[in-house]
């Protein structure tokens, strides 16, 4: 990504690399142009393939689960501390509530949070990194300081001072909390980016002829680090999937509904563990861990994919 | 007319940009329409921060640099098109010119969006190729490639061609050819020899000497971002005064001769103050200051640290040490 070698040219000639292994004609496969060729590549990446195939599954269970089982997740509909049944998949809580309806709504509250809040701390950290990365001087001095002052404000301390003045707190309330604090690493390293390719060239001819600065910034430096991007985008994803579920846990999460991280804080507070209910927390847990590691492997395979030197034959 | 005056440029550096570098220190001079001025000097020397001040693309800190007489500065926001659309330049790395996830052309097609968005298409394609005939550039060859399906000439001869869709006055060529081998450099030089004859106004900024002497009328040399001698190509080449100017011809290698280890000529002595030639300049010429030994050939004087005993004996050694920077 810094040298024009390792762009198409340089994915160019290391696409030829899998026919040393592969059978030629599979080398003489590979299409031209910069989107074939990465497609090319990514429906041939175990890793990216096995991380999208986890999270859609539970992306659609998340999608489709909570109209299938309508109601109130929090209702009381059966026998409490039932282990999993075929009337109950995955059990009951300690109150007879079913674990799988809190599983599938708490699916969907973790996507929630993980998308909104994911989603803002990507739109602040690209309009930060960009803008602090082009323009350079005293605008980058004052945002990098924004960035450094967020980046080591005691996320916890500023929660439970908030949490002092709302009463109810809601999803959105909690996403929107995770956007706003966690952007500052996404900022820094797209502003690490375009630092490096406004240095080339290209930037400077744009300007020659008349290119505004924003137009510069979305059509020339952007598309050159879209992989980069994109990746930021997951690893935001997956950290406020992660930063809520702890908030959840620990009491801060949302005083209504449902979600994977108040599941286990439920099955904590209820002592699911001592009484051996492993049905309370095993799902939640494991849900978690489900989506934030797939995310984790699609970014590895998709770093595979994008970048030339990583592709194995 | 492209004037320069008095134009310096000062970076801040260090941790809050406490201290401050001058990479270009009061510089003047002009480039008239068709007319090539080489701007020479080694690496360092502010040749490239020259080119970006006229281009607008770095601020100037002192001075100020004129189109025609209006102050270029001027041409800010929404006249910065106007502006680019009678000045324009060609950088030394044409493989870092082209994004290299787009297409080649693309640099064109940047300059009808923006320049002339009403245009038809079949018209503009006829445009564009005219444009690269101009350059000696094959259309079919160099259309719909991507930047590294091209060779560096091809590159640079298409940036030309960038440049000429726009009814420019005064091209910016900084080290075109540095890039390039040296059958292609030729090309690319008579390129700009006949953009001359069309009246085009070039600074052709370059550390090569031979270069700058094969098409320039005028030469300016510079070191560590001051002028040290300046003038009509043929005089600076034949009699150059300054012991920079003196040294830098004299270190170019001759095509049919050989190192021979033999320990080079110092060249010592301020050529205003101590040259006969120009006895009256004495009492105007400070450190650095340009003064005119002959008619259209200008020298600096050395300076304190140069060895110049009028400057030092003038200034005393406090005027030495500021000078000896």
């Amino acid at each position: 990504m810094t040298t024009p070698d390792t762009e198409p040219s340089g994915a160019a000639g290391t696409a030829a690399a899998p026919g040393a292994v592969a059978p030629a004609p599979a080398a003489a496969a590979v299409p031209r142009g910069a989107l074939a060729e990465t497609l090319y590549f990514a429906v041939r990446n175990g890793k990216l393939l096995g991380g999208l195939a986890v999270f859609t599954l539970l992306l659609v269970a998340a999608l489709a689960g909570p109209l299938l089982l309508s109601g109130d997740p929090n209702a009381y509909v059966g026998l409490a501390a039932q282990a999993p049944s075929a009337e109950h998949w995955f059990g009951t809580t300690h109150f007879g509530q079913d674990v799988f309806a809190q599983f599938v709504h708490g699916l969907r509250s973790t996507f929630y949070v993980g998308a909104v809040g994911g989603g803002i701390a990507a739109v602040i950290g690209m309009v930060v990194g960009f803008t602090a990365g082009y323009r350079g001087g005293l605008v980058d001095e004052i945002l990098n300081a924004l960035t450094n002052v967020v980046l080591v404000l005691p996320a916890l301390a500023v929660l439970l001072v908030i949490n002092a003045y709302l009463g109810v707190r809601s999803l959105t309330v909690q996403a929107l909390f995770i956007g706003l604090t966690s952007w500052p690493w996404a900022a820094r390293a797209i502003r690490a980016q375009t630092l490096s390719l406004r240095a080339r060239d290209f930037t400077d001819l744009a300007r020659l002829s008349g290119v505004s600065t924003w137009k510069i910034i979305v059509r020339e430096i952007a598309p050159n680090m879209s992989s980069y991007l994109f990746m930021t985008f997951i690893l935001l994803f997956g950290g406020a999937i992660l930063i809520g579920a702890s908030l959840d846990f620990i009491g801060l999460g949302p005083t209504q509904g449902i979600s994977l991280g108040l599941m286990l804080n439920n099955a904590a507070q209820w002592n699911a563990l001592h009484l051996g209910m492993w049905w309370w927390f095993v799902p939640p847990g494991a849900g978690i861990t489900a989506i934030v590691g797939s995310l984790y492997v699609m970014n590895v395979g998709l770093d595979e994919v994008f970048n030339p030197k990583l592709r194995e034959t | 007319m492209l004037r320069l005056e008095n134009v310096t440029k000062r970076y801040g550096v260090g941790a809050f940009g406490g201290r401050t570098f001058t990479a270009v220190r009061d510089v003047s001079f002009e480039v008239a329409p068709g007319e090539v001025v080489s701007l020479i000097g080694e690496s360092g020397s502010g040749k490239s921060t020259i080119g970006k001040m006229i281009l607008r693309l770095t601020p100037i800190s002192e001075g100020r640099i004129t189109l025609d007489g209006a102050d270029i500065r001027g041409f800010a926001r929404g006249r910065r098109k106007e502006y680019y659309r009678r000045v324009q330049g060609v950088f030394q790395d044409p493989f870092s010119c082209y994004n290299p996830i787009f297409k080649a052309d693309r640099v064109l097609w940047m300059i009808k969006e923006e320049y002339f968005p009403r245009v038809p298409r079949a018209e503009w394609d006829e445009r564009v190729e005219s444009a690269l005939r101009a350059v000696r550039l094959d259309p079919g060859a160099v259309l719909g490639r991507y930047p590294h399906q091209l060779s560096g000439g091809q590159l640079q001869r298409l940036l030309v061609a960038r440049a000429l869709l726009l009814d420019i006055r005064y091209l910016v060529a900084d080290e075109i050819t540095s890039m390039l081998d040296a059958s292609t450099r030729i090309d690319v030089l008579n390129l700009l020899a006949d953009l001359k004859t069309r009246g085009l106004g070039v600074l052709f900024i370059t550390h090569d000497l031979a270069l700058g002497n094969y098409i320039a009328a005028k030469t300016v040399v510079l070191r560590r971002g001051e002028v040290v001698e300046m003038g009509d190509t043929e005089k600076v080449f034949a009699d150059p005064r300054h012991p920079y100017a003196r040294h830098l011809l004299a270190s170019v290698p001759q095509l049919h001769a050989r190192w021979d280890g033999e320990q080079e000529e110092r060249y010592g002595g301020c050529p205003v103050h101590e040259d006969a030639a120009a006895p009256e300049a004495d009492g105007r010429a400070g450190p650095g200051r340009l003064v005119e030994v002959e008619p259209g050939h200008l020298v600096a004087c050395t300076g304190p640290e140069g060895g110049c005993r009028v400057a030092l004996a003038r200034g005393g050694p406090a005027a030495a040490a500021a000078g000896g920077r």
